[in-house]
């Protein structure tokens, strides 16, 4: 047994010095403890890597001594138990179980339990932790321990959406329960609860952003920081607790790093933020001048600037990996409780965002995986049966698109289930009923976003507490991200999620109306179209609703003036239509005049504007005048009865299926019933493949083509792969992927006019047409494609897998 | 005894007061941008040296007509309320009178109750009234909904 009373010192050292010893401590201990949440779970998954339980001992024990020498007696003899629990496993004397690993996660669970009450009142809580420590003295001596026994402290995560607005920092919320903090923007200093600094400059007040300290013990109770001193000081210092990165291996290595405090970073770019807005003011008056011989020195500032502003946003890029690293805990526990097995894969943790947008998506994450964990994935012995693999699988996956981050969360479990979402969105009266029936699963799956939607059967105290994914939506939404989902029944869900990867400047077109200039964030406008007397695309009029033709296409419009209640727009012409995207929703917003593109810093409305939906903030342009940034979601809203993009697109089909045009199409044969026939177009190329070459794994065939592994997916039940001989596929291909379709039997390819008749009976199928005198079903290649989709996500984990079937 | 500094104003001939610690400055009203779909007693938003501050007509919120026409640019004093900047709009800004706790009212009990909540209460100056505003009420977006 080791021995690590550290020294007499103990409590020699009095009042502040030890309150700000002790606010040191916590920002370490919160720090370790959650490297050693992660690091635990990685061990009992591999109790052989020697490095991990080095790791883990040398952060309890670093904890225990720090514990000794300022007088923490509790978290001491607790640590100390736990520490010589993990002595004899690394002296190998011990051999490592479920059982053990559980015990050493309470114990760690009751030394953030201790922390939190230290961090509220600056004293150890009173308690007896006698039990937990026989226990693990217990374990240590080799004998059997019913580990049940031991009370389990509850360390309440704290769930989505249990709070007024759940993207807060808990800290926030508690001082100013009554302000929304609306993205990029930044609240009242908490710094003035820690320094009661009494002037400070302008930005001060704006600069410290939401300080949640990262520290995990805030989480065990987020307790009133700035009531106790000790705590008041613990929160600054805490706060910089994420920034060292923390990757895999070198946890503990030394990096080249120092530690500043986000207070600091957060000031920084406060400054950065006003400096661009006053070089923009510059520019734009160096602009009217000609012969200024500021003109080249003003250059350079203008690009010092802005690089600067590249450089300060760097020190606030976190990698996501921060915000996952509660996740292996987290679904280890689950996976114990449920008694489903679950394998938590990661990938691409070292992908960066800013950290405030970090902050604001942890919590949805959070909810996202244990949802996928706890509804997604079937049980266990429900696997083995369909003969999936048992352990179930929870994907974790981010990376850089443009200037977002993509994070998808896909799970390979039983998906949703469309028909009861159907039932729950008529029971619940969500959308009438002949809409719902005419919805198709893809729109019908988008209702989990909705509103008071939850389809859990069984409330289980992980999940289903009655706020779900209309949350999540919520929360992506509001810091300007979009959500979405591809589900196919019985192979799992992948959500998808798209993130701006700052909050604090945005690129923003600058657009007239009525007289009046607006800002509309530039990410979600997707493309200008020039309309008026002369130009090719016309506003239409259906009854009083207008709308654009664009590619065929009916785009339901809103014009920004009359929108706005402005009185000058009546007697303006619309000149431009900006299509924007928000959502699965698409819409035209009319404007008189497109301005200028500009880089804004987004500053948030006062309180008293805040029920004025239309607008996320406001900003200064160059020229020194305000304009209010447009909320495109919202405006989607004003405009009200918009017809939603996919229905326009559906009756668009039927509209341009009525005319004569003639069509390539290819007949062809699978399964019984009737023939089928598919728009050569969507086709990339047939193939006829000898069937020996098709390689197939627990039920699903895939073919190695062009270096890759194609799935082939059936066209209907009761069709299927040939037994020998020569399999005719139709390949279709899409953005770096490829799908093969196999068909019976290649009929004809022939011209005709496509004019479908009948409506659908079935999934794939757009409905029954007469090609060449013959009926015919048409296939719908969407579907197809979004199940080859999903194989492919599927196909990424058993691909070694399926490598070695093909050796 | 103790004597507070007061900022006093004037809405629509009314004698008006706010407790000097609260104003952060006076300036007038230039470059607003109009906040459509807004409440009406919003003025606007304006830059006040590199800041946003969300303009608040007085008169409106007070329920009093327009101002009348010729009359002299209106000012407005800066208050903060919730970590917001605002200006409120008024007519005039006259001297800052330092005031005895000891002539403070309460509001009388028959006022209107739009004003009723923004009043702190009344000081009986020799000559008229003073009426002392809370601005936390007269800017919340709460109380402005009540109104």
């Amino acid at each position: 047994m080791r021995l690590c009373r550290t020294c007499g010192l103990k409590s020699n050292l009095t009042g502040y010095a030890v309150d700000d010893l002790i606010a040191e401590f916590l920002t370490e201990t919160a720090e370790s403890l959650e490297v050693v949440d992660s690091e635990l779970v990685k061990f009992e998954a591999n109790p052989n890597e020697r490095k991990t339980l080095d790791n883990i001992f040398r952060l309890v024990h670093t904890v225990k001594g720090t514990c000794g020498f300022l007088g923490l007696g509790r978290l001491e003899a607790v640590a100390h138990a736990g520490e010589t629990l993990l002595g004899r496993f690394r002296d190998g004397k011990l051999e490592v179980t479920s059982d053990a690993v559980t015990l050493v996660l309470h114990s760690i669970d009751r030394i953030k339990f201790i922390l939190s009450g230290l961090e509220s009142t600056g004293n150890e809580p009173d308690g007896d932790d006698h039990d937990l420590i026989a226990q693990l003295e217990a374990m240590a001596e080799g004998q059997a321990v019913d580990i049940s026994a031991v009370q389990a402290v509850e360390v309440p995560d704290r769930p989505i959406g249990s709070e007024p607005d759940p993207i807060l920092a808990p800290e926030v919320v508690q001082k100013e329960p009554e302000r929304n903090l609306r993205p990029g923007e930044v609240s009242e200093a908490e710094l003035e609860a820690a320094f009661a600094a009494a002037e400070a400059p302008d930005w001060m007040n704006e600069a410290v952003a939401e300080v949640e300290p990262e520290l995990s013990v805030s989480e065990v109770a987020p307790a009133p920081v700035a009531a106790a001193p000790v705590a008041a000081k613990a929160a600054p210092t805490a706060s910089d607790a994420p920034a060292p990165v923390m990757g895999e291996d070198n946890a503990i290595a030394t990096t080249q790093s120092i530690r500043v405090s986000v207070d600091v970073l957060e000031g920084l770019m406060t400054l950065v933020s006003e400096m661009v807005l006053t070089r923009n003011q510059l520019l734009q008056i160096s602009r009217t001048r000609e012969d200024s011989a500021f003109a080249t020195p003003l250059q350079r500032l203008s690009t010092l600037t802005g690089e600067l502003q590249d450089s300060v946003m760097k020190t606030r890029m976190q990698p996501i990996g921060a915000a996952w690293k509660k996740l292996p805990r987290l679904v280890r526990d689950l996976s114990h409780e449920l008694g489903k097995k679950i394998d938590l894969v990661m990938d691409g943790e070292g992908t960066e965002l800013d950290r405030q947008v970090l902050e604001l998506i942890r919590d949805p994450l959070t909810h996202m995986v244990r949802n996928s964990a706890d509804h997604g994935l079937e049980p266990t012995a429900e696997r083995i049966e369909l003969g999936k693999p048992a352990n179930g699988t929870v994907k974790l996956s981010a990376f850089h698109e443009g200037g977002y981050i993509v994070i998808r969360i896909a799970d390979n479990g039983r998906g949703l289930n469309t028909a009861r979402i159907r039932e729950k969105i008529i029971e619940k009266a969500l959308a009438p009923r002949n809409e719902v029936e005419a919805m198709s699963d893809q729109q019908i799956h988008r209702f989990i976003f909705a509103p008071g939607f939850s389809t859990a059967a069984k409330v289980t105290n992980l999940s289903g507490r009655g706020v779900g994914m209309d949350v999540v939506r919520t929360n992506i939404e509001q810091i300007g991200g979009q959500i979405d989902l591809v589900s196919i029944m019985g192979q799992g869900t992948t959500f998808t999620i798209k993130i701006p990867l700052t909050l604090a400047i945005v690129s923003a077109l600058i657009v007239g109306a009525g007289g009046q200039k607006f800002a509309v964030p530039q990410t979600s406008v997707m493309e200008l179209v020039r309309t008026g007397a002369n130009a090719e695309h016309k506003i239409e009029k259906i009854n009083d609703a207008l709308v654009l033709r664009l590619r065929d296409k009916l785009l339901p419009l809103v014009q920004l003036g009359p929108t706005m209640q402005l009185e000058a727009a009546q007697s303006e012409d619309p000149t431009f239509v900006m299509v924007i995207q928000v959502g699965e929703r698409r819409y035209g917003l009319v404007v008189n005049d497109v301005l200028d593109t500009e880089e804004i810093v987004v500053k948030p409305l006062a309180g008293i504007l805040r029920s004025v939906q239309a607008f996320s903030g406001a900003t200064i342009l160059g020229d020194g005048s305000v304009v209010l940034i447009l909320d495109p979601n919202a405006l989607s809203e004003y405009a009200g009865n918009i017809i939603d993009e996919k229905s326009a697109e559906d009756g668009e089909i039927v509209v341009a299926s009525t005319e004569n045009e003639k069509v390539a199409m290819l007949l062809f044969k699978a399964g019984y019933g009737a023939p089928k026939a598919v728009e050569l177009a969507h086709i990339t190329r047939l193939e006829h493949i000898e069937v020996e070459k098709i390689e197939r794994m627990d039920g699903r065939a895939a073919l190695q083509y062009r270096g890759k592994l194609m799935p082939i997916l059936n066209v209907s039940e009761g069709s299927g792969l040939m037994n020998e001989g020569i399999q005719p596929l139709l390949v279709f291909t899409g953005e770096g992927y490829a799908m093969a379709l196999a068909v019976d039997e290649i009929v004809d390819v022939v011209e005709d006019s496509l004019s479908i008749e009948l409506s659908p009976d079935r999934q794939g199928v757009r409905g029954t047409a007469v090609v060449a005198g013959r009926a015919c079903e048409i296939l719908d290649v969407d579907y197809y494609q979004f199940r080859g989709l999903a194989e492919h996500a599927r196909k990424t984990t058993t691909e070694s897998d399926a490598g070695k079937v093909a050796a | 005894m103790s004597i507070r500094d007061y900022v006093t104003l004037r809405v629509g001939g009314q004698l008006f007061g706010v407790d000097a610690a609260r104003v952060h400055d006076v300036f007038h009203p230039r470059g607003l941008t109009p906040v459509p779909l807004s409440r009406s007693e919003i003025a606007g938003v304006l830059n006040l040296r590199g800041r946003i501050v969300t303009a608040v007509c007085a008169r409106r919120r007070l329920g009093l007509g327009p101002r009348e026409e010729g009359a002299p640019e209106p000012l407005a004093i800066g208050l903060e309320v919730h970590g917001d900047s605002y200006g409120l709009v008024i007519d005039s800004v006259d001297e800052v009178l330092k005031l005895d706790d000891e002539k403070f009212h309460a509001a009388p009990g028959n006022l209107p109750p739009r004003w009723a909540e923004i009043i702190v209460g009344v000081y009986q100056l020799e000559k008229e009234l003073l009426i002392v505003l809370d601005p936390h009420t007269l800017l919340d977006a709460g109380h402005l909904k009540a109104a």
